[in-house]
């Protein structure tokens, strides 16, 4: 049998969670290089027209879920890069709480600018 | 029986020239995750200033009011060199993106026997895509 070669422990379920959020941010990562840069160019944003898209449920609710799973996939990513370089004890626990407390304020920061673009939550 | 592999400070990076293309993928693929999870706090923050924007708040930009979201972006991408740092960007998300499909399918036990081709396969189709994207990317630039 081929021995695995990679950073996280086979089996567990943040290892099959970096998967999953890898599957959905390959599809929504595209669309949005696509949307914004090929669709709409980047020199052509416009509060008005990054509000409008904001305001539909749809988008709105896409684009938080980009936001959470991008956010753990890449925070993920870096605890397991850290551990793989040998990260233990109390460094890894500092570590470890570190990066859930810049997760938790980049969601927060992140979805305070979607609500500022949607004039709130798109449904209220 | 699986096994995971400490490579302490990636396996001695002097011995460079005996990685194989495995070794480069994982390379690769973690220096395009740092560059990525690191611009992803870079864009929330410039994101951001469309909350002071909604609350009215302007900046003088080209002679004239405009909210600061607008302003900020506007005059962000007026700069070539933030349009070459997004090519850039474009380049690593292409290469992760692309590498990360072969981990998975890797994990699905799909193209093991091949993983230094597709590896190779990964770098030339990042180098096309990032080619074709420069006109759009570049553009108005100048």
């Amino acid at each position: 049998m081929a021995e695995r070669y990679s950073s996280f422990n086979s089996g567990g379920r943040m290892w099959l969670l970096q998967r999953v959020t890898a599957a959905f941010l390959l599809i929504v990562l595209a669309f949005h290089f696509f949307l914004l840069h090929f669709v709409h160019h980047a020199d052509e944003v416009t509060l008005a027209a990054s509000s409008a898209r904001m305001e539909q449920l749809s988008y709105y609710s896409l684009m938080v879920l980009f936001l959470v799973t991008a956010t753990f996939h890449g925070v993920n990513g870096v605890y397991n890069a850290l551990i793989n370089q040998g990260l233990t004890g109390t460094k890894r626990t500092v570590v470890k709480w570190t990066l859930v407390a810049a997760s938790v304020v980049l969601l927060f920061q992140g979805i305070r600018t979607a609500n500022a673009w949607a004039g709130g939550f798109p449904l209220l | 029986m699986s096994q995971s592999y400490n490579r302490g400070l990636i396996e001695d990076f002097s011995r460079w020239r005996e990685f194989q293309a495995g070794m480069w993928a994982w390379i690769f693929h973690k220096f395009t995750g740092w560059v990525l999870i690191g611009y992803l706090f870079t864009h929330i923050a410039v994101l951001s200033t469309a909350i002071p924007a909604a609350d009215g708040a302007t900046m003088l930009f080209q002679g004239s009011e405009t909210d600061v979201f607008t302003g900020t972006i506007v005059s962000l991408e007026g700069l070539l060199l933030v349009r070459i740092l997004e090519v850039g960007l474009l380049a690593v998300a292409v290469f992760h993106m692309l590498n990360g499909t072969r981990l998975l399918l890797v994990d699905l036990g799909v193209g093991l026997e091949a993983q230094d081709k597709s590896f190779y396969a990964s770098l030339i189709l990042t180098g096309a895509i990032t080619v074709a994207s420069i006109p759009t990317f570049i553009a108005g630039a100048f």
